[in-house]
């Protein structure tokens, strides 16, 4: 008890001790991971080639950046041990190429359960001369056209919203399971995750259908067809417009989220009054003017 | 707290019934007992002004708190729900409203009672001695009189038939509990029918031969050339979705199925012989733990993890469990393809699909 009340007396001089070794700890790893981001191999290419050209200067930005892991033709690379330090790219497609390089996932800072999302190291000139090379490689998915993820304009408004909400069981069945009720991503084996899909550009929500990036299963066209994923993309986009009736969504992260709001605000909040009740309440030196009044002092 | 551990006002305390230590010696007052310090007042004690304006805060608080109380009334009404919400920030503004309101009321009523307390409830120290829980030698034996009394009169003692008849009475009390677990309904063994594919160990693949394989939702069959290696389907029996209501959710939680295609090589077992169509696997959507459905599929290894959890399975290896609490493997429908070369089930699961039940076999 003593030693509560001594140290909740020191609070503000011992605060400052643990926070300032945070904040150093944390501007270090900025810091390293930044001068490592920036030393790492991808981001030297920065050469445009004429149309005609592309899948030879695709070929020389891949030569660059890619084929460490993935081969000099692509062919894959595997490790002493046998399992694959990057895949064989001969038959994945310009669609994989623009989803995987667009969204940042390639190439990888380090090697890991996951490829993360982060702003994208080429730009779309340079992606789409990847993508040709690659696509020039073998067989695989081409880029999709923004007609096959956009719904008809000549649709009338209850056949727009058939659409939408046919689109929505679509997701519902195929995509929840990983991606959450909300499409807000979850947690997957060993490490990994299923990404967020809100906030996802069209095109690459499409790709990755397609392509089956990382350890998602493919849903290519001969497994749901196109018109239903155009569907679901569109209530994808459409949901995502929707206000929260039901208030603050907390990441629509379910209990995950709501637990730590409850545990952190609700019984905080919670502490924080039962501290303020059991408080000491300001005294005065000043005597009552009229002694002998009841509840007095005990001599 | 403290000053309740102490004796107050230099008075011994041993009492005659408590007092583990009462057969220590006990000097009279080997320290002067202090008493309690002088007691010290707020400033709202002494000060009228200073009660003035605690009282007046207090009530603020209270009557702010009736505002949001007339204010919730004014949202409910005032608000638009139904085909088009208002809305206030991207949130619905009713929801928003009606909460904040009733939030901010009760929450004000609290604080303003703290602060009443605090500031004007009267504030001296009281110190409560502890006594002997046991009641005294009196009351326990007139508890036990009264008993003795009560027993005699009724004369359940003296007769047997009523005492017996009364026992009896109870006993069977819980019986129409029982009797009314009846009203769940059929047993599944009652309803089990393998035409209609109903009860625990049928479904919908068994009720005529070569059953398609649809996809969900979407209601189309499918050819195994339609779909690539690393592809996940989500399928149904065909004519389920003919189905509606209870019936629907009852046949679609025993009839779903995964179907993924593998490379060959990748192959290592499966259930059956000739069960597997160019690669193509089918296998029971519901988790044999608990019956969740389970699609959580990994192209690269293969494994298909239940979220509620945690089972793990290896569908390239005769879907056997490699983690988690689940008993069996995930049951796999036998493949072949029709005439017109679509999947169809070569017969019903040769197991019942989802968790153990008692009279399972295996």
């Amino acid at each position: 008890m003593r030693l509560i009340n001594r140290s909740a007396g020191r609070i503000s001089r011992h605060r400052r001790g643990p926070l300032a070794g945070l904040v150093v700890l944390l501007l270090a790893l900025l810091l390293t991971g930044g001068a490592y981001s920036l030393l790492s191999p991808g981001a030297t290419a920065d050469e445009a080639a004429p149309d005609d050209e592309q899948i030879a200067a695709g070929r020389e930005l891949f030569l660059v950046g890619c084929s460490f892991c993935h081969g000099q033709n692509g062919e894959g690379v595997l490790t002493a041990s046998g399992t694959q330090y990057g895949p064989a790219l001969t038959n994945v497609g310009a669609a994989s190429v623009d989803f995987q390089v667009g969204t940042g996932r390639m190439p990888m800072v380090q090697p890991g359960q996951q490829a993360e999302r982060k702003p994208p190291v080429y730009d779309q000139e340079q992606i789409d001369q990847l993508a040709a090379y690659v696509a020039s490689l073998g067989t695989g998915p081409a880029v999709p056209d923004e007609s096959a993820y956009t719904l008809p304009d000549d649709l009338t408004d209850d056949e727009r919203e058939e659409a939408i909400s046919r689109g929505g069981q679509v997701f519902l069945t195929n995509c929840t399971a990983c991606h959450n009720y909300d499409g807000s991503g979850g947690a997957m084996p060993r490490g990994g995750y299923a990404p967020t899909i809100r906030g996802v550009p069209a095109r690459y929500i499409y790709e990755a259908l397609l392509t089956g990036p990382q350890q998602m299963p493919v849903f290519s066209e001969g497994n749901i067809p196109p018109q239903q994923k155009a569907e679901l993309i569109t209530y994808l986009q459409e949901t995502a417009e929707q206000p929260n009736y039901g208030g603050f969504g907390l990441g629509s992260l379910g209990p995950v989220s709501e637990g730590l709001f409850a545990w952190v605000v609700g019984i905080g909040g919670l502490v924080g009054f039962a501290i303020w009740i059991a408080a000491h309440t300001t005294r005065t030196d000043r005597k009552k003017p009229a002694p002998g009044s009841e509840g007095g002092a005990q001599a | 707290m403290t000053q309740l551990d102490k004796h107050p006002g230099g008075e011994p305390v041993h009492g005659e019934g408590d007092g583990h230590d009462s057969h220590l010696p006990v000097a009279d007052e080997p320290i002067a007992n202090p008493g309690l310090p002088e007691h010290t007042w707020r400033p709202t004690d002494v000060d009228e002004d200073a009660a003035k304006r605690a009282e007046r805060q207090v009530s603020t608080l209270f009557g702010l708190s009736a505002v949001f109380t007339v204010l919730f009334v004014v949202a409910y009404f005032a608000i638009e729900i139904g085909d088009s919400w208002d809305t206030f920030g991207g949130l619905g503004a009713s929801t928003l409203a009606l909460g904040m309101c009733l939030g901010i009321a009760l929450i004000l009523i609290g604080v303003g009672i703290i602060q009443w307390a605090r500031k004007l409830m009267a504030d001296h120290e009281i110190v409560e001695m502890r006594h002997p829980s046991r009641s005294s030698d009196e009351d326990r034996a007139a508890t036990v009189e009264a008993l003795n009394t009560g027993l005699e009169e009724s004369g359940i003692a003296r007769r047997p038939l009523i005492r017996r008849s009364l026992l009896g009475a109870v006993a069977i009390l819980p019986l129409p509990a029982v009797i009314m677990l009846r009203d769940l309904g059929p047993t599944p063994g009652q309803v089990a029918n393998a035409e209609e594919g109903t009860g625990l160990e049928h479904t919908l693949w068994g009720v005529r031969p070569e059953v398609r394989v649809v996809r969900d939702v979407i209601g189309t069959p499918i050819r195994p050339t339609d779909i690539e290696v690393g592809d996940l389907v989500n399928g149904i029996p065909d004519g389920l979705l003919d189905l509606e209501g209870v019936e629907l959710q009852v046949a679609k939680a025993k009839a779903a199925v995964i179907l993924v295609k593998m490379e060959p090589d990748d192959i290592k077992s499966s259930q059956g012989e000739d069960w597997i169509v160019d690669g193509v696997l089918c296998f029971s959507k519901i988790c044999s733990h608990v019956g969740c459905p389970i699609s959580l599929y990994e192209r690269t290894t293969h494994h298909v993890l239940c979220p509620c959890h945690q089972s793990t399975f290896d569908l390239s290896d005769s879907a056997k469990v490699i983690f988690g609490p689940a008993g069996r493997p995930l049951p796999q429908l036998p493949l072949k393809l029709d005439d017109a070369g679509y999947l169809v089930a070569q017969s019903d699961f040769q197991q019942p699909v989802g968790p153990s039940y008692w009279s399972r076999e295996k």
